[in-house]
C-alpha cells in the first residue's frame, strides 16, 4: 500500500511539469489572512466569506458593479402578504457530490443558518419562518413587513441537506468553543469551484467545477485556484513582484506605486463599502484603563468634541494611506442608502480649540487611556493607531496602544470590554438600518451587539425598530434622516475614513475590484 | 572553553593589603592584555566604536533632537522624509531621515540602542550573577547540590535561548494583564533573556571551583575559620573572572542580538517604545517601496553594536588563552 | 557499557519528564481552559460540568499522569486557535522544518568543514582572514535580517526565488515533502542559508580551533619528521581527529536549528511548526506552544542520547571519565 502510494507520488511529481501546461488558467493568489473555517454559517467574516464564495453559492449576491442580482434564487418578490417573501429557484443545480440541488436544501441551510451556533444568524433575525412550496420554490416570512430581505441574503451559503446529514453537519460548528465537525475541513457546494486541499494557513486548492450551472453565464476562465495567506506586507508584495503570485488581494499601500511602475502588474482600485472609526465607553461610571477615578471623561460630549477635531484626518490619508482613503465624518461609506454629502462633513482639526474644549470639560491637563487595536485587519490599522496616538497627545490624551490580532479584538469587543478601540464596517445589505442596527442601538440580546459605546438612546432605539415596519420610502427615509442628525450631534464615534480597495494583478488578468472584497473568480476574465 | 585559572598571583595577596590606584592603572598599562589591546587596530577602533555608543545611548536625551518614545512630538506629516532632505511641509531636514510615523531616525536609533544596550548588559548581568553564584555553590558544596544543579544545567542547555525566551514571553502575556504588559514588558525582556543564558557561567565557574577549593591555601583559610562565602568571594572568584569576562562579552553581543530578534518577532518592547528590532521590523515593509533608509539604518546600526561588541569578545577570548592565537 | 546506556536512558526520560512537567503547567495554569473553550456567555453550572468532564477537579498528581498517558499517545488537546486537534496541525507542519532543518543543517556542516580546514591550513592567507571576518559579521548579523536582504536581492530584485513558503509539495503517505518538485526546491534555497550561515560560522569556526589544535600535537610533528606528505597529514591524521568533536557539535546543533527556524520560518512564512509555535505565542494558544515544547525536547533528548552513545562507543577514553560532553 504504501509502495504504491509512494510509486503514485512520484508519478505525479513527474506529471507536475506537465500539470502547470494542463493547467494553464492557475490562478495563484494571496492575502493576509485565511479564512476561519470552511463552515458557511459557522463564522460571519469578511476573508472567510471569500473563500466560501468560490465553493458555495448564495441565493443572490452583488456583482461588480454592486447590483443584486440573481444565484441559485432566479427571481423573487413580495407576496401579497408584505411579510412573506417568495424565492423561486435555479432548476437543474447540481452538488459537487452530484445530488441535485432544491427547495429542501435551502430551507435546510436558513434553518442551519438560524441555530444558535451560527454567526450568521444575526442576518436572519427577522426571519421566523421558511417553507418549502414546492421543488423549487421557497417562502420566508417575516416578523413584520421587511422589505428588504433579499439584500440579507448575499452571504447566505446553501449547503445539502443529505450531505449534511450523511456527515453529521446538520448543526454549524461552535467555532468560539474550539469545535472540530466534518464541515470545517469537507465541503460540499454548488460553486463554480470545488475544494480540493486545504492545509489552514497554508495553502487551499480549488478546481473548477466542470458541471457549473453558471456556464455561459460567467467566464469561468480560471480553472485552478491556489490560495496562499502571506502575513508579511513586504513578503506579499515581493511575491508579486517576483512572479510567484498572479493576483493579491490586498497589497500594501506603500507598494501600490512599485507594484503599478512593475512591468506585467497592474493595481485596480475603487472604493470600498467600509468605514474605519474609533469608539468610546461612554456609558461607565468610571473607564478601566484611565488615571482619572470617579467620572468617565468619555461621557462628556465636550470630551469626544475634542478629540474629534484633535484627529488630523487629511494627515492620515496623506500619510498613512497614501492617499487611498476618503477622510470621512460619518460612521456610513458612500454606498449604503441614507447617505448623502451633507451629512459626511469632515472636522477640520483644531488643537487649540480642543484643548479649549478639555479644559472646559475640566481636563484642562488632559487624561491616559489605552486604546486597542486591530494589526491584521483594515489597511494599516496599527499605523492610523499610532498616528492618533500622537495626535490626541498633542492635546494632552496620554494614550497607550494596544495592538492586537483580529480574533482576539474581535472577541473581546462585542464583551464590551474595551474603554476606546478601533472598528471598521462595511455595510453587506447597502442600508443605514443595519448600521443603526449593530453600531448604535442599546446593546441587549436584540440589537447593538457591536455597539460597546454602551450609547443607549431610547427615542432613537424606538425609530430604529419603527423604520423596518415603514413600508413608505419618503417616510422611512426621513426617519433615516432623523437618526443621523441626532447621532452625528451626541459624536458617538470619532470617524476617520472610508476605505479604499486595491486589487494587484498581473496585467493579463481582467477582474474589476468588487466593493465588499469579494473576489467572485468565476468573473476573472484573462486578456487574449 | 578553556576554564583554567588565570590570575596567579592572588594567592600570594594578603588579604589585607591596601590597593594603590595608580600603580593599578600603571599595572594594567604594563600588563599583556593592554599590549595585545594596542597592538590590534581592529580591536582598538570595536572599542572606540562601543565606547561611543554607550556614550550616545546614555546621552540620548541631550543629544537627540527629539524623544521619539513621545507620540505627542510626532508630527505625521514629516512621515517618509528622506536622509538630508527638507520636508515639504515643515522644512525640517533629518540626517537620516524620518519613519512612517514622522519619527527621526538618528533619534530612534538613539533611544533604540539605549532599549537594546540596557536590555542587553541587565540580562547579562542577570545571567552572570545567577550563573556564578550557582556555579560557585555547585563547586564548592558539591554533593546533591552539584548534581542538581548541573542537571538543571543540563536540561537548559539543551534548548536555545530564543525558545526558552518565546515561552517565558508567551507565559507572561498569560498572566499579566494587557494593561499592565507595557510597563513590565522591559523587565521580562531581562529576565527572559538572562534566564536563558546562566548556564554557561556556571558550568565554568564550577570547574574553577573545583580546583581551586582543594588547594593549599583555601584548605589553610577553611582551617583557621575563615567562612566559605568569604573564600569564594576572595580567593576563588578572582579566578574565574577572565573567562566570565569573556563569556560576559560575546554574551552581550548575544543578548543585543536576541532581543532585536524578540522584538522583530513582536514579543519585545511596545511599539511606541521602538527598540533597534522594533524599528526593523516596521521598516521592512518599506523596504520595497523606495524608502530604504527606515530599514536600513537601524540594521547597520545593530550589525555594527554588534560586531564591536563581538570584536572585543574575540580578542578578549584570544588574549586570555594564548594557545588559539 | 550496558549500565552506562541505561544511565542516559534513565536521565533522559527524568529530562523528559521535567519538560512535560513544565508543559503541563503551562497547560494547566496559564490562560484558563475554560475561559478559552466556553467563552464569556457560559453559564456557572456549564463551566463546572465542563470542568468535571475535562477532569480537571482532579488531584493535581492524577491530571499529570494524565497529560503524560496522553502526551505518549501524542494527544496535546484542540488548539483554541486552530479548533482543531494539536497533533494533527504538528504532523502536518513537522515534514517542512525537518526538511528545511535537515538540508540547511548538512549544507552548514559541508561548507563549514571545508572552510575551517581551509582557513586552518592557510592561516595567514588573505582569503582565510577575509573568511574570518565575514564570519564575525556572520555572527553580527541577526537571521531574520539576513533573511530580508536575502529576499530583497533575490526575490525582488533579480527575481530568481521565491521569497516565500513551500512552493509545490508532493505528499508521500503522511509526509509532505517539498523536495520531489523543481519550484520546491528552489524555494528551499534562501531559508536554508538564512537558516545555515549562523551554523556554518559555528563549525567552520570550531573545525579551524580543533585543526590548528591538532596540527601543534607530537604525533602530527612526528608524522612530518617521517617525511609523510602535506596531503596526507592534513587529511588522513589531522582532519580525522578534529572532525569527532564537530560531528559531536553538529549533532547538537540539528536542535538548535530547528527552534531557530522560529526566526527563518517567520521571514520566509515556512509553514513548519515554527511558525506554529511564534503564532501560538503571539494568540497565548497554550495547548500549541505546550506540544511543541514537548516535541522539541524528545528531538534533543534523542540526539543527545544518539551523541552520547556514540561518543562512548568511538572514544574508549571517555569509557572512564565520568561526565560526557563539555560546552
Amino acid at each position: 500500500m504504501t509502495k504504491s502510494r509512494l510509486a503514485g507520488a512520484l508519478a505525479l511529481a513527474g506529471t507536475l511539469a506537465f500539470a502547470s501546461l494542463a493547467h494553464a488558467n492557475t490562478l495563484r493568489w494571496s492575502s493576509a489572512g485565511d479564512s476561519l473555517t470552511m463552515d458557511p454559517h459557522a463564522q460571519n467574516e469578511g476573508p472567510t466569506h471569500v473563500l466560501s464564495h468560490q465553493v458555495y453559492d448564495t441565493l443572490v449576491f452583488r456583482d461588480q458593479e454592486m447590483q443584486l442580482v440573481p444565484r441559485l434564487a432566479t427571481e423573487w418578490r413580495l407576496t401579497e402578504d408584505p411579510t412573506v417573501w417568495e424565492f423561486k429557484l435555479r432548476q437543474g443545480v447540481k452538488f459537487h457530490d452530484g445530488s441535485p440541488f432544491n427547495a429542501d436544501d435551502v430551507v435546510f441551510s436558513i434553518q442551519r443558518a438560524k441555530h444558535e451556533n451560527a454567526d450568521m444568524k444575526g442576518l436572519l433575525t427577522t426571519v421566523v419562518e421558511v417553507s418549502k412550496v414546492d421543488d423549487y420554490t421557497v417562502r420566508m416570512r417575516t416578523d413584520g413587513p421587511n422589505p428588504l430581505l433579499p439584500n440579507n441574503l448575499t452571504n447566505l451559503f446553501m449547503m445539502d441537506r443529505e450531505w449534511a446529514e450523511a456527515n453529521k453537519v446538520t448543526v454549524p460548528q461552535n467555532y468560539k468553543a474550539g469545535e472540530e465537525t466534518f464541515a470545517v475541513r469537507n465541503a460540499n457546494g454548488t460553486g463554480p469551484f470545488r475544494l480540493v486541499s486545504r492545509e489552514p494557513d497554508v495553502r487551499t486548492e480549488l478546481v473548477r467545477n466542470e458541471a457549473y450551472w453558471g456556464k455561459g453565464l460567467f467566464p469561468l476562465e480560471v480553472s485552478r485556484i491556489i490560495h496562499t495567506p502571506i502575513k508579511s506586507a513586504a513578503t506579499r508584495a515581493a511575491a508579486l513582484l517576483s512572479g510567484e503570485i498572479d493576483f493579491l488581494l490586498d497589497p500594501p499601500v506603500q507598494d501600490l506605486e512599485r507594484l503599478n511602475n512593475a512591468r506585467g502588474i497592474v493595481v485596480r482600485s475603487a472604493p470600498e463599502n467600509r468605514t474605519i472609526f474609533f469608539g468610546m465607553q461612554q456609558s461607565l461610571p468610571e473607564l478601566r484603563t484611565s488615571n482619572v477615578k470617579g467620572r468617565n471623561p468619555f461621557a462628556d460630549k465636550r470630551v469626544r468634541q475634542a478629540m474629534n477635531i484633535a484627529i488630523n484626518r487629511d494627515a492620515i490619508h496623506r500619510v498613512v494611506m497614501r492617499g487611498q482613503s476618503v477622510p470621512a465624518g460619518i460612521v456610513m461609506a458612500p454606498f449604503v442608502d441614507g447617505y448623502s454629502k451633507d451629512i459626511d462633513q469632515v472636522p477640520r482639526p483644531d488643537v487649540a480649540r480642543a484643548k479649549a474644549l478639555l479644559a472646559e470639560a475640566g481636563y484642562p491637563d488632559g487624561f491616559g487611556v489605552t486604546l486597542s487595536c486591530t494589526n491584521d485587519r483594515y489597511i494599516n490599522d496599527e499605523a492610523i493607531c499610532q498616528a492618533v496616538t500622537g495626535m490626541l497627545g498633542q492635546i494632552g490624551i496620554r494614550v497607550r496602544l494596544d495592538a492586537r490580532s483580529r480574533s482576539i479584538h474581535f472577541a473581546e469587543l462585542p464583551r464590551g470590554e474595551l474603554d476606546f478601540y478601533l472598528l471598521g464596517w462595511g455595510v453587506p445589505t447597502m442600508d443605514s438600518h443595519y448600521v443603526f442596527h449593530y453600531l448604535f442601538e442599546t446593546k441587549s440580546d436584540k440589537g447593538g451587539s457591536w455597539n460597546a459605546t454602551g450609547y443607549s438612546n431610547a427615542e432613537v432605539d424606538r425609530m430604529i425598530d419603527a423604520m423596518t415596519r415603514e413600508v413608505d420610502a419618503a417616510k422611512r427615509s426621513a426617519m433615516v434622516q432623523q437618526v443621523w442628525q441626532t447621532l452625528q450631534d451626541e459624536v458617538v464615534y470619532l470617524p476617520v475614513h472610508h476605505q479604499m480597495l486595491n486589487w494587484a494583478m498581473k496585467d493579463n488578468i481582467d477582474f474589476p475590484v468588487q466593493s465588499e472584497n469579494y473576489p467572485y473568480f468565476m468573473l476573472l476574465k484573462y486578456r487574449k | 572553553m578553556n576554564t583554567q585559572p588565570h590570575n596567579r598571583a592572588t594567592p600570594a595577596v594578603p588579604p589585607d593589603e591596601p590597593v594603590h590606584t595608580p600603580s593599578l592603572l600603571a599595572r594594567m598599562l604594563d600588563s599583556d592584555l593592554w599590549h595585545s589591546f594596542v597592538r590590534s587596530p581592529v580591536t582598538v577602533v570595536s572599542a572606540v566604536v562601543a565606547l561611543l555608543y554607550v556614550l550616545a545611548a546614555l546621552c540620548a536625551p541631550l543629544i537627540s533632537p527629539q524623544n521619539p518614545f513621545d507620540p505627542a512630538t510626532l508630527d505625521l506629516m514629516e512621515a517618509f522624509t528622506p536622509p538630508l532632505q527638507a520636508n515639504a511641509f515643515s522644512g525640517r531636514t533629518f540626517w537620516l531621515g524620518t519613519d512612517a510615523q514622522g519619527r527621526d531616525i538618528f533619534s530612534a536609533i538613539l533611544y533604540g540602542s539605549r532599549v537594546s544596550l540596557l536590555v542587553g548588559v541587565a540580562a547579562v548581568s542577570f545571567a552572570a550573577l545567577l550563573g556564578i553564584g550557582l556555579g560557585l555553590m555547585s563547586g564548592y558544596l558539591g554533593g546533591w547540590v552539584d548534581a542538581l544543579i548541573m542537571r538543571i544545567a543540563d536540561i537548559q542547555l539543551s534548548f536555545p535561548a530564543i525558545l526558552i525566551a518565546l515561552l517565558i514571553f508567551g507565559v507572561f502575556k498569560g498572566i499579566v494583564p494587557p494593561e499592565l504588559q507595557d510597563r513590565v514588558a522591559l523587565y521580562v525582556l531581562i529576565v527572559a533573556i538572562g534566564l536563558s543564558d546562566w548556564v554557561q557561567y556556571a558550568r565554568t565557574v564550577r570547574s574553577s571551583t573545583m580546583a581551586e577549593k582543594n588547594k593549599e591555601y583555601v584548605q589553610a583559610a577553611r582551617v583557621i575559620g575563615v567562612p566559605a562565602p568569604l573564600i569564594l568571594l576572595r580567593h576563588i572568584l578572582p579566578n574565574v573572572m577572565g573567562p566570565v569576562l569573556v563569556i560576559a562579552t560575546i554574551g552581550l553581543a548575544l543578548a543585543i542580538i536576541l532581543e532585536s530578534t524578540l522584538s522583530f518577532l513582536g514579543v519585545g518592547v511596545p511599539p511606541t517604545q521602538p527598540s533597534l528590532g522594533t524599528l526593523i521590523r516596521v521598516g521592512q515593509d518599506f523596504l520595497f517601496s523606495g524608502e530604504w533608509w527606515i530599514v536600513l539604518f537601524p540594521g547597520l546600526a545593530l550589525l555594527i553594536l554588534a560586531l564591536s561588541v563581538n570584536l572585543l569578545g574575540d580578542w578578549l577570548r584570544d588574549a586570555l588563552n594564548p594557545k588559539l592565537r | 557499557m550496558l549500565a552506562v546506556i541505561l544511565r542516559r536512558l534513565l536521565q533522559s526520560i527524568l529530562v523528559m519528564l521535567a519538560v512535560a512537567l513544565v508543559s503541563f503547567g503551562l497547560f494547566r495554569y496559564i490562560g484558563d481552559p475554560i475561559h478559552n473553550m466556553v467563552g464569556q456567555e457560559a453559564t456557572l453550572a456549564e463551566r463546572e460540568q465542563l470542568r468535571e468532564h475535562l477532569g480537571l477537579n482532579d488531584a493535581v498528581p492524577v491530571q499529570f499522569a494524565r497529560f503524560v498517558g496522553n502526551a505518549l499517545r501524542g494527544e496535546f488537546g484542540i488548539s483554541y486557535r486552530m479548533a482543531r486537534p494539536v497533533a494533527d496541525v504538528i504532523r502536518e507542519r513537522l515534514p517542512a522544518t525537518l526538511e528545511l532543518a535537515l538540508i540547511s543543517g548538512s549544507a552548514a556542516l559541508l561548507a563549514g568543514i571545508a572552510l575551517g580546514v581551509y582557513t586552518a591550513l592557510r592561516r595567514d592567507g588573505w582569503l582565510s582572514h577575509a573568511i574570518m571576518s565575514a564570519s564575525l559579521i556572520g555572527v553580527s548579523l541577526p537571521t531574520f535580517l539576513i533573511g530580508i536582504l536575502l529576499i530583497y536581492v533575490f526575490a525582488v530584485e533579480l527575481k530568481v526565488l521565491p521569497a516565500f513558503g513551500r512552493s509545490e509539495t508532493v505528499q508521500l503517505g503522511w509526509w509532505n515533502t517539498g523536495l520531489l518538485t523543481a519550484s520546491g526546491l528552489k524555494s528551499l534555497i534562501l531559508p536554508a542559508i538564512t537558516l545555515g550561515l549562523y551554523q556554518l560560522t559555528l563549525i567552520m569556526r570550531l573545525v579551524r580551533a580543533e585543526m590548528l589544535e591538532v596540527l601543534r600535537t607530537d604525533y602530527i610533528k612526528f608524522a612530518r619528521a617521517r617525511g609523510l606528505s602535506d596531503r596526507s597529514i592534513h587529511f588522513r591524521h589531522a582532519l580525522k581527529n578534529t572532525l569527532l568533536p564537530v560531528i559531536t557539535i553538529a549533532g547538537l546543533q540539528i536542535g538548535s536549528i530547528i527552534a531557530f527556524a522560529i526566526i527563518t520560518e517567520t521571514v520566509f512564512q515556512w509553514p513548519g511548526v515554527g511558525l506554529l509555535f511564534i503564532t501560538a505565542v503571539q494568540f497565548v494558544d497554550i495547548p500549541v506552544m505546550a506540544a511543541y515544547l514537548v516535541l522539541i525536547a524528545l528531538i534533543f533528548v534523542v540526539i543527545n542520547l544518539i551523541v552520547d552513545l556514540l561518543y562512548f562507543a568511538v572514544d574508549p577514553r571517555l569509557r572512564v571519565r565520568r561526565t560526557g560532553r563539555g560546552t
